[in-house]
């Protein structure tokens, strides 16, 4: 199932419905470098609320989609990690070390907001 | 009755089960009718050796009388079960009161020792049946003081791993100390199984009260081993995983000094002094600024 993608505002939005197979992942990998160009997008938010089990190559998936995104001049913040995934993922070694994650929608786009804040003070 | 029970109990085969039957019966008859005396005799033994001391000595011979009326039905029906439920029974009473194991182990012993002398007694004259009475007697006997002792020590382990449950129910708070800001203050040993409810309920707690920030304050904690140290560092990642930054507070010089020697990687923790400067940095996070309210005008005296 494709991952539907949102445009608000300056941000695009992948809203992950259900599991993801392997090719879906890299079809919302695809999807999302093609957006930020197209929608000159200044930040990416992945919301995984639903899944409920996150492998080692979904992971490196997200990380790929955030290293990606950030040479397309934009941020990627990973939304929603469930505790028992969060958990689990430690114990795996998948800590997404160099992404940026946040609670839900919510915090992501809050988050942000205070980036874009804090770049355009920084433009001045 | 005693010379039809000696000729019997002389002959081998299979009137040898019958002839135990019967001295059993015998037995009973013989434990009913002293009942008084022996049973004051096992109290006045009881209190001599200093056993139950928790208990009054009217206490002591109320379950004595019990123990004893129990003891006296397994050797009738040679059926534990009645026993088994009182000294479950006995032991939820008792066990609260501070009673040890080798006492009550000690006062069936004792009984069995009354009970065995008052047996030699009663048959000095006549050693052969004597012999086949102890013969009935010992192997009940000893099935009657392992089943209470065993009775005892269940109960008694019950009790423990529910007091277990209760103290790793009780001992994992997470608290709201202001809005996004959570405190996990963690008191005792922390073992594999702990930390692993800890974590758990720390990730919980924040998707519950929607944490930004942390604080884990470990003050009350006396050691950590790299199993808990690396536990606590999966913890610290697992929360910044669900967006929230976790400060740890209160690691003494001992935990440090332990932490460096095994080599955690602890770079990714964010250590704070202790708990108030904790706070303070995760209020600082947050971006709240604490003002203490300006103090009130002084009146001026004319």
């Amino acid at each position: 199932m494709r991952v539907p993608i949102l445009k608000q505002s300056q941000y695009v939005i992948a809203s992950i419905q259900s599991a993801l197979s392997d090719e879906d992942l890299l079809q919302l990998r695809d999807d999302l470098v093609h957006h930020v160009g197209r929608y000159r997008s200044r930040g990416v938010i992945v919301d995984v609320t639903v899944l409920d089990v996150m492998d080692s190559f979904a992971v490196r998936t997200l990380r790929a989609i955030a290293h990606m995104i950030r040479l397309r001049g934009a941020e990627t913040v990973i939304v929603g990690i469930q505790p028992e995934v969060a958990f689990a993922m430690v114990q795996l070694g998948l800590t997404l070390e160099d992404v940026t994650t946040a609670l839900d929608l919510e915090e992501g786009l809050a988050y942000l907001d205070r980036q874009a804040v804090a770049g355009g003070t920084h433009v001045k | 009755m005693s010379t039809e029970i000696r000729t019997r109990s002389a002959e081998p085969g299979p009137v040898q089960a019958d002839g135990t039957a019967a001295l059993l019966r015998e037995l009973v008859a013989h434990l009913r009718k002293n009942r008084t005396q022996l049973r004051e005799e096992w109290a006045r033994r009881i209190t001599e050796s200093k056993l139950l001391t928790a208990m009054t000595r009217e206490e002591i011979f109320a379950e004595a009388t019990s123990v004893y009326d129990n003891y006296v039905e397994v050797l009738e029906t040679g059926s534990v079960e009645a026993l088994q439920a009182y000294a479950r029974n006995l032991s939820e009473r008792i066990i609260p009161r501070g009673v040890e194991t080798h006492e009550v182990l000690g006062i069936v012993l004792l009984l069995r020792d009354v009970l065995a002398r008052s047996l030699f007694k009663k048959y000095q004259a006549d050693f052969a049946l004597l012999n086949a009475v102890l013969d009935a007697y010992e192997p009940a006997a000893n099935r009657i003081a392992n089943t209470v002792a065993v009775g005892f020590v269940q109960e008694r382990e019950r009790i423990i791993r529910q007091q277990q449950e209760a103290i790793r129910e009780l001992s994992t708070p997470v608290l709201q100390v202001r809005d996004r800001l959570l405190i996990l203050p963690i008191i005792g040993v922390i073992d594999p199984q702990r930390a692993r409810q800890l974590t758990e309920q720390l990730l919980r707690g924040i998707r519950a009260n929607r944490a930004k920030v942390v604080v884990v304050d470990i003050t009350g904690v006396p050691s950590v081993d790299a199993t808990v140290a690396n536990h606590l560092v999966q913890t610290v990642d697992a929360s910044r995983l669900m967006g929230a930054n976790v400060i740890v507070t209160g690691l003494s010089s001992e935990i440090a000094q332990t932490l460096v020697t095994i080599g955690v990687d602890l770079s990714k923790i964010n250590a704070v002094g202790d708990l108030q400067g904790g706070i303070e940095e995760a209020e600082r996070l947050l971006g709240y600024t604490v003002t203490m309210p300006e103090p009130p005008p002084k009146e001026k005296k004319e």
